[in-house]
């Protein structure tokens, strides 16, 4: 391999992948600022970060796949919460081995309330924004049926999944979960032919259509995917919070797809990936931390994230337009 | 359930009354609302009175109101969803400043904010072409988040509600007659009138339907979506200044639950979400109709999580039937 090869194959990247690039640089800003202004950044630090993140990156990793095939899902953070609560009042007196039984068949249940979605959306044909608001509002009733206040627990060896170490004290386990759920989940999907339907399907419909892609199949396919992203982020939930509140969850839909929107997924479909958004929680959950750090009121957070939005998709607008004028 | 009872009709009808009631489905929708009001006397004899009725509106108001800038918005091919943080926001804003600039200044400070919401929305939507979903998403956390950080700042300022805005908001002429119709009903009529007189109007529509071929024309396209989401927030401020009036205290979650009513309304009421067609008179139904269906299932004294479900899964054939019906 020629010298000059690894910039300029870095350089492709960057041109095809972005927020591959670009994302990762985010965080490390982030992360740069935020060790600038606490410098006493401890290992702990590091771990409570991570767990707090786990939640956004599974919202927004779920999100991201339906939002690639040209959909939309307003209900996720309701899911999230049904699999949350389910874990939580289930499991309080469960041991470990029948917790991850359990964890499994709530993980089933998640890509069946993927896959009511995704059905719902293809065969009514209602608008998917209002499809998932109507089934976001269901689910979310769903999750109050099952524990009406927050409560519940897991056994302790489960909740270590989230919340433990591995090797050094600055790794989380919760980051290892992420990893591993998104490898088991969207790798053989992404390159495989579903994932290539899956991005057809956003891209063009009409073109995936004449080139024979079941049209409706893949967009439900995209919706189960997220109902199984979405199931491994309300456990995440139960691990990181211990019990099980129905409320919790709401928060993650509108957040998740801040996160993906700065992470690179265009609404439009057809383009982007998971690992940006993933990244993109990770920084959004860096600033409200560091607004703690700072003394300043960390409800600013929310104000910074609505900002942060507003100005990423602001200035992708105006480069449009000045490409245009040009 | 009702909602297929009350349209079941139109789906086993031949001939010619199907087409008929696609090109009025302003008469489907009357039918269903009545339908839903029988529902209504049917759980509780005796319940569909003047009072009730007179209760009815009074509630459907604020709904009505959102729901006339989420058409107006829609019917572009747009949809705003900063409105409920829009509202909220307003009447939070004007009770924590009344004892400061009085009541009137208030309302004034009140709806400005819905104006300078409704601006940077346009600006973002009109100007830099930025999916309104997004932009909305966007706006809406930002004055979600700044109301928070602001009554955290406020915590000894006393909110007090403005006099005639709880008269506004909750009185009754005569015992009877909703006072927040006077608000409703001229809001009413200047949005048909506008959308079905004004050029401004038919722009929206242009719009909708085709906006490639509206700048291909010549229209300055930027302009008419800058009014139109202004207009929105506008509307959405009017519409929590209203509630607020009702409730009579403004808490941080005042309008939170009207995201889905607000749009469902729209939707419901037969303008399309990919814009060009609809109208507001069937807003209007739609808001009613999802009021005494709120009513019907408070009525049913179901638990709250089976009345939202069932709120849900009715809207949502709503939906679906409507969609059926016009495609």
């Amino acid at each position: 391999m020629p010298a000059d090869a690894l910039p300029e194959r870095m350089r492709q990247l960057a041109g095809s992948h972005p927020a591959l690039v670009g994302m990762p640089l985010l965080l490390i800003a982030a992360l740069a600022v935020t060790v600038a202004i606490h410098p006493d950044f401890n290992s702990f630090d590091a771990q409570s970060m991570a767990m707090a993140a786990l939640p956004l990156a599974f919202a927004a990793a779920a999100q991201s796949v339906v939002v690639i095939s040209g959909g939309l899902d307003l209900s996720i953070g309701s899911v999230m919460a049904v699999c949350n609560v389910l874990a939580a009042s289930t499991m309080e007196n469960a041991n470990f081995g029948t917790s991850l039984l359990i964890a499994a068949a709530i993980i089933g249940a998640g890509a069946a309330i993927g896959l009511v979605n995704g059905l719902l959306v293809v065969v009514s044909h209602v608008p998917d924004v209002i499809v998932t608001l109507t089934t976001g509002f269901i689910w979310g009733g769903a999750a109050l049926l099952i524990m009406e206040k927050p409560g519940g627990g897991a056994p302790d060896e489960f909740l270590a999944i989230g919340t433990g170490t591995v090797g050094t004290e600055w790794i989380s386990s919760s980051l290892i979960l992420l990893v591993v759920a998104v490898a088991i989940i969207w790798l053989p999907v992404r390159s495989s032919k579903v994932g290539l339907r899956i991005y057809a399907v956003g891209s063009d419909r009409t073109a995936a259509f004449r080139s024979g892609v079941a049209i409706g199949p893949s967009r439900v396919v995209a919706y189960i995917i997220g109902g199984l992203f979405s199931a491994v982020g309300g456990l995440g939930l139960t691990m990181t919070t211990g019990i099980g509140s129905p409320r919790a969850g709401v928060l993650y839909t509108l957040s998740g797809l801040a996160a993906v929107v700065i992470g690179g997924v265009s609404l439009v479909g057809g383009r982007g990936g998971v690992v940006g958004p993933v990244i993109a929680a990770f920084v959004l959950t860096l600033i409200p931390a560091d607004l703690i750090f700072l003394n300043i009121d960390p409800n600013f957070g929310q104000v910074i994230q609505g900002t942060l939005i507003v100005l990423v998709v602001m200035a992708g607008g105006f480069l449009a337009l000045m490409r245009t004028r040009r | 359930m009702s909602a297929p009872a009350g349209a079941s009709p139109t789906f086993t009808a031949v001939g010619g009354v199907l087409p008929w009631l696609q090109r009025h489905t302003i008469v489907v929708l009357v039918l269903l609302l009545l339908a839903f009001i029988g529902c209504v006397d049917l759980v509780k004899p005796g319940t569909v009175n003047p009072v009730w009725l007179s209760n009815t509106l009074l509630f459907a108001a604020p709904l009505g109101i959102l729901a006339a800038g989420q058409t107006m918005v829609m019917l572009t091919g747009g949809i705003d969803l900063s409105v409920v943080s829009v509202a909220t926001g307003a009447a939070f804003l004007m009770t924590t400043v009344t004892l400061q600039v009085g009541s009137g200044w208030a309302v004034v400070v009140g709806l400005a904010l819905g104006v300078a919401v409704g601006l940077i929305n346009g600006i973002g939507i009109a100007v830099l072409r930025v999916q309104p979903l997004v932009m909305t998403l966007g706006t809406g956390l930002m004055t979600q988040g700044s109301i928070i950080v602001y009554s955290q700042r406020i915590l000894s300022t006393r909110s007090v509600v403005p006099d005639f805005i709880h008269v506004l908001g909750g009185g009754r002429l005569a015992g009877l007659v909703p006072i927040d119709l006077f608000l409703w009903v001229p809001i009413a009529a200047a949005v048909i009138l506008c959308l079905n007189r004004s050029g401004f109007g038919r722009l929206l529509y242009a719009i909708g339907d085709n906006q490639e071929a509206c700048v291909l024309a010549g229209i300055r396209v930027w302009r008419v979506l800058l009014a139109d989401y202004t207009i929105c927030s506008l509307l959405a401020a009017a519409a929590g200044i209203a509630l607020v009036g009702d409730t009579n205290s403004a808490d941080l979650s005042l309008a939170e639950t009207y995201l889905l009513p607000s749009i469902a309304a729209v939707i419901i009421g037969g303008t399309s979400i990919f814009g060009g067609r609809g109208g507001y008179s069937g807003s209007i139904i739609g808001a009613l109709i999802l009021t005494v269906l709120n009513g019907l299932l408070t009525l049913l004294d179901s638990p709250e999580p089976v009345k939202q479900i069932l709120y849900g899964v009715i809207i949502f054939l709503l939906a679906a039937a409507y969609t059926r019906l016009t495609d």
